[in-house]
């Protein structure tokens, strides 16, 4: 119920939301649990394997019950944190893993089956039999067990990932954080204040504390106003730091309240930050856990830190009658919390014996609770005195604290393993763990107020010398300064079961039973329990779990030791760790300047590689592909054709040096080549394999242009750049990729240069152009490339404008081509040119064929040394045994070929024993009537004119071949020079 | 992770393409013979403490940087450019 005054909300603000339909009411700065406390409603959902009702059990991203679905339709979000969300209006949240109803829950029947379903259940049940498994067993599993669901559709959340830099990273706004960034932020220091909660202050704002003489959260108020006007300080609060990487890098989750403009469209729900500091000062507090005893899980059993959080800040109370459980002083506080508020405290029970308190109720020094009842709220608890008599206290909530863990992740992940420290009865973080991170307050084991201020101080002012930033004064406040007593108690004596992690349903009899079972290594008890593997990492119950298993192991508890803490800290989506990736966000696309022309000509775009690039471009009255690459194949081999090749890598290399690092690139000679001339060049890896092919062209003395194909112009250019400063900084070379300053396009066919001769300024011949030769030109005033190269075997040329002439180019050669009968042509056509040809593409050059694989042995130079020489004359990389390239005809009734195919003798049973090679590139030829096809074949240039037989198992198509040359279309090359 | 570009700075790992071990400068001779050549192209250590590996700045300033770091404290130790360790080799 609501409290009369108090908390820091604003009660002139309502906010209306529903929860499992039903509609309530918060006030702005609640949060989901705080608003349906302040209602009444104590169950918020059921536990992962049991079904067991669940309530409210902390304040902060460590909750482990109340998860919750937020949101509708494609906005979805499962798994929620109901002690994270704030309210927003109109927000719609619902109760997860129940049906029908969060009260009447069917499988609430495994709670009954619970002798049966203990540690190691799944492992011993469903062994057998093994059909079961995926069929049956799995899907039962997945259905019964479970967390909330995903809407089935795209997630229509908009995600933001970014980097932030700065001198110190603060981790954690409380006391410690604070002073920290107060003086860091005095000094001048780039400062980045990360705290998780909506409003800093950390558990000032929870507790009842005064600081220099007023209340604890004025005071943080009042640094953060301060904080604020500083313009070297950046504030992050809704920011969980959730990882520590390497050289000083953190990664960070920052969640944007939702409903706090008037519309959210266009701004994220959550933003991935990667933070790069110079010095990180973690002020991540510390984690209240629980004591395990009989039915320690009902709605109402929480954290006594919660419990006093409820009350001070959000002025709810989460009982009428409160019994307080404890085993050291601090939980005496929440006593007097709740007298202050007015909440009636049914007893204060302390395990102790010496425990002393002075208040207005009853107290049990020495006593522990041993049990509770109440199904779907706590009605009362079981109180077990020193001297064994029991009695039942009724009370509807009750505060129960086993001491605090130190927040010690982030010190724990790069291999770090933190400290037991008995004084406080558990963890602390090993310094210098993390470069460069610090450790300092609640997480580093300090828990008093004032010594939380002055580790602040002390670590910023250590921040600030390391950064040689000059120290300002900053006095330390006044605070309290009390000790901290406490007397280890995990869990209360007793056979019935006692709940260690209330998420993944592991009590204390799991525990003991897996250390029975052998399973007594920390880890292997984690994993055959599922201790602390839920969504919340057992933040409350790790260190718990692992006393208890000390216990029973009889090994003490820095033996026993911990399991590996790793990041995230908290859950992170996907969405936003991969955020702006979603769809075309997902890679880079990279266009050709006819990008629009070939969509207004209806052209499929396809990608190759990031490129996009024409396939075929259809005109009325065609149905299918092949009917558009049929009729472009005949532009090309008839008339005249054009086509977009831009997407070939250009690479200008120039300097003195420049013909001695192309002998060395290539195989072959290119400083014979002379100005004006273009050679076909072949480039091998350094261990012998082919790497890509290309021509290179002499503009002029010392500088050249050289094409790669499409797939490979990243690789080679990286090992262009290898070359030149790793193996031979000595030569006086420059290379630059040119790829996207050029647009460049194919005119091919015997009319090809009749097209060209209507577009340059100055006619060509076959004398003044002939194949292979290259030179500036210019149209209607713009300069130009030419080279008389060729793809398909016709007369052809490649013509190279400045990338923004590319549009007007294009459309004016594909016009004039169009008024001779020729037209445009897309990669479809390109590749049955290309293959009636017997050119290659890197479906051939695949990275395991040598160049004699592909007959080109004779391309590799003997009077130059080059790169992938000496491997390349390894044995093995030249026996005939050796996959071949060869060119291949259907000889069956199936014409069809099918690339992926392998090939087999035609006797043989076809197996992988019998395997004979395999089918590369395949297109049917409307030049030749039938299907074609390039294959690597045992022994295959020698194999000319014999029958193969090409099975397809996962097509399932299969038929006689014949073997030829690779080259079937023009094979001496008269049509490319005529 | 961090690798300092001798020429841009301080940059993320994710503008680095990553090559392997720096005894790629080391490219023998062509009548290395056999030994050598196997051992430049096929043998590599993997140790656990320092090693000197070949990063290039692929979305920088396109330098190959020999980039010294420790295998398991994951410390960067040193980043030079590689034309100028070749240099000083040769």
């Amino acid at each position: 119920m609501r409290l009369e005054t108090g908390g820091m909300i604003d009660r002139e603000t309502p906010i209306t939301f529903t929860f499992d339909g039903t509609s309530y009411r918060g006030f702005s700065g609640d949060t989901l649990a705080s608003a349906l406390m302040a209602n009444g409603v104590k169950l918020l959902g059921r536990s992962f394997k049991y079904h067991r009702p669940r309530g409210v059990f902390t304040t902060g991203s460590a909750e482990p019950n109340a998860l919750v679905t937020i949101g509708e339709g494609a906005q979805t979000d499962p798994n929620i944190r109901a002690t994270m969300q704030e309210i927003f209006p109109g927000m719609v949240a619902r109760s997860q893993n129940n049906w029908p109803s969060l009260r009447y829950d069917v499988l609430a029947i495994n709670d009954l089956m619970s002798p049966f379903l203990g540690a190691g259940f799944y492992y011993k049940t469903f062994m057998w039999p093994q059909p079961f498994w995926s069929k049956i067993y799995e899907p039962l599993i997945r259905r019964a067990a479970g967390l909330g669901a995903l809407s089935g559709q795209p997630n229509g959340d908009l995600y933001e990932k970014a980097f932030a830099f700065c001198d110190v990273l603060i981790i954690g706004a409380g006391p410690t954080g604070l002073m920290a960034a107060l003086t860091a932020g005095r000094a001048g220091a780039d400062v980045i204040l990360a705290d998780e909660d909506s409003i800093m202050g950390g558990r000032l704002n929870g507790e009842t504390l005064m600081i220099a003489d007023q209340a604890g959260a004025d005071w943080a108020s009042e640094c953060v106003a301060e904080l604020a006007t500083l313009p070297n300080v950046r504030l992050m609060s809704r920011t969980t730091v959730t990882g520590a990487y390497d050289q000083g890098t953190y990664g960070a989750l920052e969640r944007l309240p939702q409903g706090a403009y008037d519309t959210n469209e266009g701004l994220p729900i959550e933003c991935f930050w990667r933070i790069v500091a110079k010095h990180t000062i973690l002020a991540a507090g510390a984690l209240e856990r629980s004591i395990a005893f009989a039915d320690n899980d009902r709605p109402g059993i929480m954290t006594a830190g919660a419990v006093r959080t409820y009350v001070n800040r959000w002025g709810v109370a989460p009982g009428q009658k409160i019994v307080v459980f404890g085993n050291n002083d601090d939980a005496h506080r929440t006593a007097q919390d709740l007298v202050a508020a007015g909440i009636e405290v049914a007893a204060l029970v302390d395990s102790r014996p010496e425990a002393d308190a002075n208040g207005d109720f009853p107290i049990y020094a020495g006593s522990m609770i041993c049990g509770s009842r109440g199904r779907h709220g706590l009605k009362s608890v079981q109180l077990q005195r020193l001297d064994g008599t029991t009695d039942t206290i009724e009370a509807d909530c009750l505060a129960v604290s086993g001491g605090w863990n130190p927040t010690v992740h982030m010190t724990c992940h790069m291999n770090g393993r933190p400290k037991w420290q008995p004084e406080i009865a558990s963890f602390i973080p090993v310094p210098k763990t993390i470069p460069g991170l610090f450790a300092a307050g609640a997480c580093n084991g300090v828990f008093s107020t004032h010594r939380c201020l002055q580790e602040g101080h002390l670590a910023a002012n250590a921040a600030l010398s390391a950064l040689k930033i000059k120290i300002k004064k900053t006095p330390i406040p006044k605070a309290e300064d009390q000790g901290y007593s406490i007397s280890a108690l995990w869990a209360v004596p007793g056979e019935a079961r006692a709940w260690v992690d209330l998420q993944n349903d592991v009590t204390v009899k799991d525990i003991k039973q897996a250390a029975v079972e052998s399973y007594s290594s920390v880890e292997h008890m984690k994993r055959y329990t599922t201790q602390g593997m839920a969504p919340d990492q057992g933040k409350n119950s790790n260190v718990q779990a692992l006393a208890v298993l000390a216990d029973v192991t009889g090994r003490g508890i820095p033996e026993t030791g911990v399991t590996t803490f790793r990041p995230p800290y908290v859950p992170v989506s996907i969405a936003a760790m991969g955020a702006g990736a979603q769809g075309m966000g997902f890679a880079p696309r990279r266009l050709i300047t006819s990008h629009k022309a070939s969509l207004e000509r209806g052209a499929p775009m396809i990608e190759a590689g990031l490129w996009y690039r024409p396939s075929y471009f259809p005109v009325p009255g065609e149905t299918t592909w092949r009917q558009s690459c049929d009729r472009e194949v005949g532009y090309v081999r008839n008339v005249v054709g054009v086509s977009d090749v831009s997407t070939l890598g250009k690479i200008d290399i120039q300097g003195p040096d420049a013909p001695a690092f192309l002998d060395f690139v290539y195989t072959n000679m290119f400083s014979t080549l002379k100005p004006g001339r273009v050679r076909y060049g072949l480039m091998l890896r350094e261990d012998g394999v082919v790497m890509d092919d290309g021509t290179t062209a002499c503009m002029a003395p010392q500088h050249y242009v050289m094409t790669t194909s499409t797939a490979a112009a990243g690789e080679v250019m990286r090992h262009l750049e290898f070359v030149r400063q790793c193996l031979c900084p000595q030569m006086d070379v420059h290379i630059m990729s040119v790829t996207e300053n050029w647009a460049q396009f194919a005119v091919a066919g015997p009319k090809s240069r009749m097209l060209l001769n209507g577009v340059l300024d100055q006619r060509i011949s076959n004398q003044s152009w002939p194949f292979m030769s290259c030179g500036e030109v210019s149209m209607q005033g713009v300069d130009g490339r030419l080279f008389r190269i060729s793809f398909s075997g016709e007369h052809a040329y490649e013509l190279a404008v400045p990338a923004r002439y590319g549009d007007s180019l294009f459309r004016s050669l594909v016009a004039r081509a169009e008024t001779m009968g020729g037209g445009v042509y897309g990669l479809e056509a390109l590749d049955v040119l290309r293959l009636e040809k017997g050119f290659l593409t890197h479906a051939e050059i695949e990275g395991r064929t040598t160049a004699t694989d592909l007959g080109m042995e004779r391309m590799m130079s003997n009077r130059k040394d080059f790169i992938g020489k000496a491997a390349a004359q390894r044995p093995g990389l030249s026996e005939p045994d050796r996959e071949q390239l060869v060119g291949l005809k259907s000889l069956g009734a199936i014409k069809q070929l099918t690339a992926g195919a392998h090939l087999f003798n035609p006797t043989d049973n076809p197996e992988s024993a019998t395997d004979q090679g395999h089918v590369t590139s395949v297109a049917f030829s409307p030049t030749y009537g039938h299907f074609l096809g390039l294959a690597f074949l045992k022994n295959g240039h020698n194999r000319h004119g014999e029958k193969v037989r090409m099975v397809d198992t996962v097509q399932g198509v299969e038929t006689l071949c014949e073997v030829h040359d690779p080259v079937l279309f023009d094979p001496t090359g008269e049509l490319a020079r005529g | 992770m961090r690798i300092t570009c001798p020429i841009c700075g301080e940059r993320d790992r994710r503008e680095f393409y990553y090559k392997g071990d720096a005894l790629a400068l080391n490219r023998p001779g062509p009548d290395g013979g056999e030994k050598a050549w196997d051992d430049y192209l096929h043998m590599r250590d993997n140790p656990a403490g320092e090693t000197r590996d070949l990063w290039f700045h692929e979305a920088g300033c396109s330098a190959w940087v020999v980039v010294t770091r420790n295998t398991v404290t994951h410390e960067i130790l040193a980043a030079e450019l590689a034309s100028k360790v070749k240099e000083a080799a040769t």
